[in-house]
């Protein structure tokens, strides 16, 4: 029997789904990335495969309320294998009228829409350019979805009345809020996140209590509010078994760099300049100087490349970090380290360009200029990270072909995988392959001679750190003299000098692995060839398509010079090729002026990531 | 009979840090004087002949590097700096000199300069200043006086140069000196005092390019004009020039004004005493290059200014040692994993 003064128990449904994507959008001052970044932990913590796309505007602090200043963090969890951030959104999180505008056309039909209430007041309304008169909210635009009205402004002031904190700082944890209404909506747990406020206000216990609250009262809010009647599980997801962290593509970079600086006994030095999306390389290597790791924030570009050059000259692991405008600075000197044959590491994580272009937006743009963008002839070896995590790898193999080979090397990295993150199944210690390094200890010729660049079988000429006694020589740029390095102006020295730095590093093919299938067969009809961040959208479209019985392989390029051994071999078994890129095609004219075979390209240049339904829709128009 | 020596610590002469090289300056040209000069001195700086680095950029000048029997880069145009800085803090025992030339140093090489001058790394760094583009044959340098004619400057340069010492100064240099090509002794001196000085010494020294810019500053060293030219800087004394020593400078204020010694009563205690720790001076000093004191003035050399101040790779070394201490070494297994991680069986 029902007692009328009684309310009715509150039914929630437990649905079981296998991936989800979240989109926490708002005002950059929001904090939506920090909610974002804490959501990913928790949901990787508890088994979740996933993958993360910051998407932030370019100005700090662009005009509250605008769609201009709306910022991103997206999260594609699930039980599955997740290799994308995700096409559309299941969920979207808006904390005002701007953010929801932003993100509705990629909003799945059905999908869960989050608003925070105050944000679509008449102010906002404006901000974002509704009409007047218009409220998404209140009108029948979003009748085809699910729609939370949630007061969170309101609700987070509620829940600290009373603190003793200010305004500012009560509105300030109102994305905890947020952040517990989630995690009870897909069922997680809050330990990880009050274990993340207590360390991060460790020193400010009033601040910590009062986010911990805020955190409880959203995940409350969800268990007792009667607009909310469904929560989402989805399982852990069936990874190869082992030891998992979240990384990004950045942090992965700078990890790579000590680590292959440990590995080989050699100090590591970074000379970089500011740069987005490069920064964050230099932040984290910085803090690693308890490991004798040396940064240098040089005066502009030339000086950073520079400073590593004269690093190198001494000995160390040299690196210089930056993104595409400081890479077209450091040209002139990336000619001089060909020249002088030292070993060094230039990052380059791209972003939309030319110019200032899209500084905080991803794009490939950058291939060409590191495969030809010096003056002279001056190739250089150049490998691309495909994923967050394989940022590790590609630096960590830079750093070894760079030492081994004597030799500048590009890494190429980029905007998506750099900020985004995945689990990562990370190395030990004594997993990582060895580091030979051989720097002459005594003269190696004649009556005491020094023969600088005298080669050994692949051509590399032997590491001299200066000041070795007995060792004294003079290295430049001017052309020189194979075995002495003296200046020559000789013809034919010349053009012997050219074809030797270039064999060298074509010799280089022998050290790298053979390229393999990611996916599908050697004798599918159609092979889609990628390189660098668009690996997991090729490789989710070409699983998905096979699965459903398209005749399609995949194969994903590290190494772009020199190319693995038998990639003509294996391209010449496929009918069509179909090179996608964030680019106009400039993996497209590599691979056709190399094997000329008739490859077909596949443009995306708006700063914005492949999504694997435009990937897969290619691979079935050509199928 | 014969007596086996034990001292392995052989002193260097200057033969030893001749690299070989067939030298390839002009005849005449005055940066023979500065490589001999160079030469002269390094056996007797006590350090050991593997430290010592040079790193040039490109100019007649750069090619100077390849002079020494030394480590050495002959890098690229304006850059020597900047890669120095990375030699010196990747290696703080080394021995760091750089050659530049004017143009070098002042124009494409500018902002390196002034960055260094700042950032204080202890090494050394050696302009010589002819007043003009060499290796190109003859354009006007940031250097090059107003109305200078030359191969891009038919008519005459409209540019205002650079006054290199100033130029050092107010980018904090922590010793400033000038020198010229046609005194030895002087530049010997200079050179071993920019050697001894902790921090970035600046040595700007005039070279004279018979080719391009011959006999600019010919009135500094020739034996008719120098005295009335030139003054030579002394720490502690007092500033005395001209042809009987009769000319002294003294300060009227702030401003410094060229008094007869042998009328209006001036002696030589009235006149300003050179202090290399004062930078209010240096700064005076420096601007004897200025119009308003070009005519009366004489142009001075020495060291203009030094200061004691922290230098870079120390601090640099200082701040890995504190952290070492106070945080330890992380290890690399620990890097790896970070401090957050999960098993998945
Ligand atoms: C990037 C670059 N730009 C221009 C040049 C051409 N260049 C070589 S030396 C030089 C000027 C040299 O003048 P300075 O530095 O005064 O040296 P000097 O020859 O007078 O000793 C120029 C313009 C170059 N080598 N590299
Ligand atoms: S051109 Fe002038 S500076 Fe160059 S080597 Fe000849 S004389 Fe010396
Ligand atoms: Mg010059």
């Amino acid at each position: 029997m029902n007692i009328s003064n009684e309310l009715p128990e509150k039914v929630t449904t437990i649905r079981q789904v296998d991936k989800v994507v979240v989109r926490f959008s708002g005002d950059s001052g929001d904090g939506m990335q920090l909610t974002g970044m804490q959501f990913t932990d928790t949901a990787a913590l508890a088994g979740n495969d996933t993958t993360t796309f910051p998407d932030y505007p370019s100005e700090i602090r662009a005009p509250v309320g605008t769609v201009a200043g709306v910022s991103g963090f997206q999260v594609h969890f699930g039980s599955t294998e997740i290799y994308t951030a995700g096409d559309s959104f299941d969920v979207i999180v808006a904390m005002n009228a701007a953010a929801l505008k932003v993100d509705m056309p990629r909003l799945k039909k059905g999908g869960i829409i989050i608003a925070n209430l105050q944000g679509f007041d008449k102010k906002n309304l404006a901000l974002a350019e509704y009409p007047d008169g218009v409220n998404p909210l209140e009108d029948s635009s979003l009748e085809n979805y699910i729609v939370h009205k949630v007061d969170i402004t309101k609700l987070t002031k509620e829940c600290l009345a009373g603190s003793g904190l200010g305004m500012k700082e009560i509105d300030r944890s109102k994305n905890m809020f947020v952040l517990g209404l989630l995690l009870w909506m897909f069922d997680k747990t809050l330990d990880n996140t009050i274990q993340f406020i207590q360390d991060k206000f460790s020193k400010k216990p009033e601040i910590a209590d009062a986010n911990i609250k805020v955190l409880k009262a959203g995940f409350n809010y969800g268990e007792s509010a009667e607009i909310f009647t469904t929560q989402f599980k989805i399982a852990p997801a069936r990874l190869p078994s082992g030891t998992y962290r979240n990384i990004t593509g950045n942090h992965a970079a700078a990890i790579g760099l000590v680590a292959a600086s440990e590995k080989s006994g050699l100090p590591l030095f970074l000379g970089s300049y500011p740069i987005t999306p490069a920064t964050d390389i230099l932040h984290d290597l910085s803090k690693y100087k308890g490991n004798g790791v040396k940064t240098f924030q040089a005066e502009d570009e030339i000086a950073a490349i520079c400073s590593s050059i004269g690093a190198s000259y001494t000995g160390s692991l040299a690196v210089t970090t930056t993104s595409g405008p400081g890479m077209s600075l450091k040209t002139e000197a990336l000619g001089l380290a060909a020249m002088l044959e030292l070993p060094l590491v230039v990052i380059d994580v791209q972003r939309g360009g030319p110019s200032t272009g899209l500084p905080t937006k991803t794009e490939q743009s950058d291939l060409l200029m590191a495969m030809h963008g010096r003056h002279g002839e001056a190739p250089l070896p150049v490998l691309a990270a495909s994923s967050p995590s394989d940022c590790f790898e590609t630096v960590y193999e830079a750093c070894k072909i760079a030492v081994e080979h004597m030799t500048p090397v590009i890494v190429l990295s980029d905007g998506y995988i750099a900020n985004g993150s995945e689990p990562w199944r990370f190395p030990k210690d004594e997993d990582l392959a060895s580091i030979k390094v051989n720097f002459l200890k005594e003269a190696n010729g004649e009556n005491g001679k020094v023969l600088p660049y005298k080669r050994d079988e692949n051509l590399v000429r032997p590491w001299i750190k200066a000041g070795t006694k007995n060792l004294e020589h003079r290295i430049g740029g001017l052309e020189k003299e194979n075995d002495t390095g003296n200046v020559s102006y000789e013809a034919k020295n010349h053009e012997k000098m050219t074809k030797l730095r270039a064999e060298k590093v074509k010799r280089i093919q022998s050290f790298i692995p053979p390229a393999k299938i990611d996916n599908g067969n050697e004798r599918a009809k159609l092979l889609v060839l990628g390189w660098g961040s668009t690996y997991g959208a090729i490789k989710t479209a070409v699983k998905e398509s096979i699965d459903e019985g398209f005749d399609v392989a995949h194969i994903h390029l590290r190494y772009i010079n020199p190319l693995p051994k038998n990639l003509g071999w294996l391209l010449f078994g496929f009918e069509k090729v179909l090179i996608p890129e964030m680019n106009s095609g400039q993996l497209l004219q590599l691979i056709r002026a190399e094997f000329l075979i008739p490859a077909t390209g596949f443009s995306k240049v708006q700063g914005l990531p492949f999504t694997t339904a435009e990937i897969k829709e290619r691979i079935i128009r050509m199928s | 009979m014969e007596t086996l020596s034990l001292d392995t610590n052989e002193k260097l002469n200057p033969k030893d840090f001749s690299s070989g090289m067939e030298v390839k300056w002009c005849p005449g040209c005055g940066d023979y004087s500065i490589l001999k000069q160079v030469q002269t001195i390094f056996p007797d700086l006590g350090i050991e002949k593997e430290k010592f680095v040079f790193i040039s950029g490109i100019g007649c000048s750069s090619r100077f590097t390849y002079y020494m029997d030394t480590y050495g880069i002959h890098s690229i145009h304006g850059r020597a700096a900047a890669i120095a800085s990375g030699v010196k803090a990747a290696n703080p025992d080394l021995d760091v000199w750089i050659v530049s030339g004017d143009g070098d140093a002042f124009s494409i090489g500018g902002n390196h300069f002034i960055h260094l001058m700042r950032k204080n790394f202890d090494v050394n760094y050696l302009v010589f200043n002819n007043q003009i583009y060499s290796l190109t044959k003859g354009q006007y340098s940031p250097t090059s006086e107003r109305g200078k004619i030359t191969k891009s400057s038919p008519y005459g340069s409209i540019e205002e140069p650079f006054n290199p010492s100033e130029l050092a100064l107010g980018a904090k240099a922590s010793f400033v000196s000038r020198t010229l090509d046609r005194e030895p002794k002087h530049m010997q001196t200079m050179l071993k005092r920019a050697h001894a000085h902790k921090g970035t010494s600046f040595v700007e020294v005039y070279q004279n390019c018979p080719v391009f810019n011959d006999g600019t500053f010919f009135p500094f060293s020739d034996k008719e004009t120098k005295k009335e030219e030139a003054l030579f800087l002394e720490n502690g004394k007092p500033l005395i020039f001209g042809n009987n020593e009769d000319k002294g400078i003294r300060l009227d204020g702030l401003k410094p004004v060229v008094v007869d010694l042998n009328s209006n009563g001036f002696s030589a205690s009235d006149l300003w005493i050179h202090d290399e720790n004062d930078k209010t001076k240096a700064n005076l000093i420096s601007r004897f290059f200025d119009a308003e004191f070009n005519d009366t003035f004489p142009r001075p050399f020495g060291v203009i200014y030094a200061e004691e101040r922290p230098v870079y790779e120390e601090d640099m070394q200082h701040q890995i040692e504190e952290i070492k201490t106070k945080k330890g070494k992380i290890s690399l297994n620990k890097i790896l994993s970070g401090d957050k991680t999960w098993n998945i069986l």
